[in-house]
């Protein structure tokens, strides 16, 4: 119940900087209290923003490389969407994936997850 | 309620039945499995290629742990069936474990028959059946000497192939005249056995043994009847398998050579089913996986009611030893009521007999070129009258009327219904018509949803053949792997086309060699970009975000996202400076853990990412740079004192190795690279084991090289000898640069020196001077771009983003 209500009184959006910090390809990460959220910048310009732990073991996804909208943990190579947070392929599990948008440079994140 | 169905034994078989039962109705029935072998069902057709290395457990994995939850089955690994109580129903195993059945399947296959020689039960004296055999063997051949196999058949061939890659020495002893004569003719046999010895395994046929000899309980040798010895440190008896019908016959249930079984598959126990090696059928036994995965298509339907019939099986062999191509099928005797048609190529090792009866097809034995084995072998079962075509018939099916110039076109011909992988069953309008519905465009795909050339993997090409025909896609039918998903081309030919285009940048690789992916994927980006620096030290500039992350921030990952980090020690040398320096280190950073490598120098572990740069600065103040103990690149060069200390030292080895590190550090290579130099042939630096060694003795220095300690273990080879330090520093550099040049990303030396060949990289860098100077100077002028610190440029700033947070936040909006 709680989620629910929280993503319902939730939409705030919250400026984190310009996605010129952020490396094509690459990402960035935030903290947030104790969670690490990793921001990704795609081949396409678009941003993405995760929690930065692979579902499998924990794996910082913000240090794997980038690919078709997906990132590869630099742990044991899962492969996890960008957009859903869900892993690809045979694996099974899901981090948590935030919303964001870009006011031209500029990106927001909002703290509720897509998926909590 | 659903009923019980218990199975006894996880083998190929069962496993295979199973996976017809769930696709036809995965409710039927509660699962339970008992495995003797304390492990999940694996494909036991592919121990030969992990006994070699060419594979490991864990690709040959059929079902993992993951399968028997997904569908419900409880398997009970470690656990031998001692007892089936057929009046109440209820199997008990060792372990303690009893469990009621409403149906029984007997799966208990075959055991290795052990000849019962004087000494048969000496420590050392192996079978060749499970995966704990293979462990077995793999250990023993660690501690190299002689293995001695007894049996010429398929298994004793294709353990000793493996045993001698695993660098033991091999005898084959062998009964009869020739190697596989119930598979093969004698002119095959002999083409077999020379193809064998050529391997360097001694073959001994007509071989009688008398006795295995030991001492203290452990083996030493063999003796045949003709008095002679061969010395060994282990005996594998490959001669045959017995069908395992112990548990069986002492339930009451009815057994001959097998457990005997009606064309239903039902024992004499009309609640008990068996099939696999175990079972006799019509008077026969199997022991090839053909026949098992058509009995457990039968039973399974069976299992649900229906009632098909199993009518036995013909089979066909071919042989897994890499190199040797050797198929056969059927019936090859000769006879007065029998033709032949015999072919030979002795240039190019080729040997073709097809046996004729009323004109048709009835055996086929295929040396040297067996892609025509399939076609021969579905004339084979159909029975076709080959009248008509009989004068080219032994040519195969390409020259059937006219000879097609599409490659495709042969396999176009096959009728729909022509097997095409055999080990799997399926037929080429399963495959044709899976591809078409399913929309399939890759080999994966099609083995993923057809199993069609995912057992042996021996019919690939047709596969590839047969899909390029469905999707009219132009597949390459060799069987090159590609260099990842993204493209067709293998690392060769992309590594070729770099050079050849011109092509200097990642996106224009993409690009003119049309990759199907719009910005690669982890294989191939990586890839690109060593061979981009490689081939344009000058020009190209590193494509940071295609390295992985080791290689990003210059500190080895660890499980908990925390860094490893290892300076360089020149040669494993130190002193009191750098010991305080990196002791103060540890202090100010709260290190958790500092570790001595075995590349001799020191690795401090645990480090915060945020923390690097700051590390980096204090190390470097006291003169250390990066270790690149996370590169595809130069790692150590180890050494030992050398004439400095040791009283036997010929040479400075120390002094050598740091000439060689300080040279050689910074390059990129397609895989780590890792020296060392001994001062003496005692070899305290381990030389002989590394991608490079250099044995230094009073009158020169010996260069090793293809040397592995780590999956695989390897000798080195010797390169060659050279008289002074100068010629080591260019030998060893040219061949650094020849394995920079040729090497595909992520293969070790040892690997590129065996699909170059050892005599052809000798020959480049011992005899041909100038291809030697020309690898030298090349090596020389892509150092000028790679010797640049990493630690000290991001100290000084460089990508500095790395190793910041974007923005630190408080707001802590729960998720959850």
């Amino acid at each position: 119940m709680s989620a629910l209500l929280q993503r319902e009184h939730v939409e705030e959006w919250v400026s984190i900087g310009s996605i010129n910090e952020i490396p094509l390809r690459g990402a960035r990460c935030i903290k947030n209290g104790d969670m690490t959220i990793a921001l990704f910048r795609t081949a396409e310009n678009k941003i993405y923003a995760i929690e930065d732990k692979c579902p499998h073991k924990n794996g910082p996804l913000s240090q794997g490389i980038v690919h078709d909208g997906c990132v590869t943990c630099p742990l044991h190579n899962w492969v996890i969407s960008l957009e859903s947070g869900l892993t690809q392929g045979a694996d099974k599990g899901q981090t948590l994936a935030f919303p964001t948008k870009l006011i031209g440079n500029e990106i927001l994140i909002s703290l509720s997850a897509k998926n909590g | 309620m659903k009923k019980n169905l218990v199975i006894i034994g996880n083998g190929m078989a069962p496993g295979r039945m199973l996976e017809h039962l769930f696709d036809a109705d995965p409710d039927a029935y509660d699962v339970t499995i008992f495995n003797a072998e304390p492990r999940v069902n694996y494909n036991r057709l592919m121990l030969s290629p992990v006994l070699s290395g060419e594979k490991t457990y864990e690709d040959i994995i059929t079902h993992d742990d993951a399968w028997y939850q997904e569908h419900g089955v409880t398997l009970h690994k470690n656990a031998r069936v001692s007892q089936i109580d057929r009046t109440a129903k209820r199997v008990t195993s060792e372990n303690g474990i009893t469990l009621s059945y409403d149906t029984l399947v007997i799966a208990t296959g075959s055991n290795p028959f052990v000849i019962p020689l004087p000494g048969h039960d000496f420590e050392g004296v192996l079978v060749y059946r499970d995966f704990d055999d293979v462990e077995q063997m793999l250990d023993a051949a660690k501690a190299g000497g002689r293995a001695v196999v007894i049996g010429g058949g398929l298994l004793g061939l294709e353990a000793a192939a493996g045993l001698r890659k695993q660098g033991m020495e091999v005898s084959v002893l062998h009964l009869m005249p020739t190697l596989m004569e119930r598979q093969l003719d004698q002119a095959a046999g002999y083409l077999l056995e020379k193809a064998i010895t050529d391997r360097n395994i001694d073959v001994i046929t007509k071989a009688n043994t008398h006795k295995i000899l030991g001492e203290n309980g452990k083996v030493t040798g063999v003796q045949l009847d003709d008095g002679s010895i061969i010395d060994a440190t282990i005996v594998v008896m490959a001669v045959g398998i017995r069908p395992n019908t112990q548990l069986a016959s002492d339930s009451g249930i009815a057994c001959n050579r097998g457990i005997v079984v009606d064309d239903q598959m039902q024992t004499s126990d009309m609640d008990i089913y068996a099939l696999g090696e175990c079972v006799e059928h019509d008077g026969q036994c199997y022991g090839l996986v053909a026949p098992l995965y058509d009995m457990g298509k039968v039973l399974a339907q069976n299992l649900l009611g229906a009632s098909k019939e199993y009518k036995g099986s013909v089979t066909a062999t071919k042989l897994k030893v890499t190199g040797i191509d050797l198929y056969s099928a059927g019936d090859f005797a000769e006879g007065d009521d029998r033709e032949e048609i015999v072919l030979r190529d002795a240039q190019a090792g080729v040997y073709k007999r097809i046996v004729l009866k009323d004109n048709k097809v009835i055996g086929a034995v295929l040396y040297g070129d067996t892609a025509d084995g399939p076609w021969f072998f579905d004339l084979l079962k159909k029975g076709t009258d080959v009248s008509a075509m009989r004068d080219t018939l032994v040519f195969g099916q390409m020259f059937q009327g006219g000879a097609p110039l599409d490659p495709t076109a042969a396999v176009a011909a096959l009728p729909d219904d022509a097997e095409i992988c055999g080990c799997n069953g399926i037929c080429k309008s399963q495959i044709v018509n899976t591809i078409t519905d399913k929309g399939l465009s890759t080999l994966d795909e099609v083995r993923a949803h057809t199993k069609a050339s995912a057992s042996c993997g021996t019919c690939t090409g047709l596969v590839k053949q047969l899909l390029s025909l469905a999707t009219g896609e132009e597949i390459s039918t060799t069987t090159i792997q590609p260099i990842c998903a993204c493209s067709d081309l293998s690392n060769g030919d992309v590594r070729r086309l770099i050079k050849a285009k011109g092509l200097k940048t990642i996106p224009s690789v993409m690009q003119e060699l049309e990759w199907k992916t719009s910005c690669g994927c982890p294989k191939c980006r990586p890839a690109l970009n060593y061979y981009l620096v490689c081939d344009w030290p000058d020009e190209y500039a590193d494509d940071y975000q295609s390295r992985y992350i080791n290689e990003r921030v210059h500190a080895n990952i660890q499980k908990d996202g925390t860094y490893s980090v290892v300076p360089r020690m020149w040669g494993g040398m130190t002193s009191s400076n750098e010991l305080r320096a990196i002791a103060d280190v540890v202090d100010k950073f709260d290190i958790p853990a500092v570790k001595v490598t075995g590349g001799q120098r020191i690795d401090m572990l645990g480090i915060k990412k945020d923390d690097l740069p700051a590390v980096w600065a204090d190390l470097g103040q006291a003169g250390f740079v990066s270790g690149q103990a996370y590169a595809k690149g130069l790692r150590t060069v180890k050494t030992c004192v050398g004439s400095d200390w040791c009283r036997f030292g010929t040479q400075d080895s120390t002094g050598l190795g740091i000439k060689l590190e300080k040279f050689m550090w910074g390059s990129w290579t397609p895989a780590k690279l890792k020296l060392a130099v001994s001062g003496c042939p005692r070899n305290c630096a381990e030389a002989t084991c590394k991608d490079i060694g250099v044995i230094c003795l009073s009158g020169g220095y010996e260069i090793h090289f293809a040397g592995a300690a780590g999956l695989d273990i390897k000798g080195t080879q010797v390169l060659g000898m050279v008289q002074t330090e100068e010629d080591v520093m260019e030998h060893v550099v040219a061949l650094a640069q020849m394995y920079r040049e040729q090497g595909h990303y992520l293969e070790r030396i040892y690997k590129w020196a065996d699909r170059i060949g050892l005599d052809e990289i000798r020959s480049q860098i011992m005899d041909q001077a100038d291809k030697r100077k020309t690898y030298y100077d090349n090596f020389v002028f892509s150092q000028k771009f790679a010797q640049v610190d990493p630690w000290s440029e991001r100290v000084s700033g460089k990508d500095k983003h790395e190793f910041n947070p974007l923005a630190t936040l408080d707001l802590r909006e729960a998720a959850e």
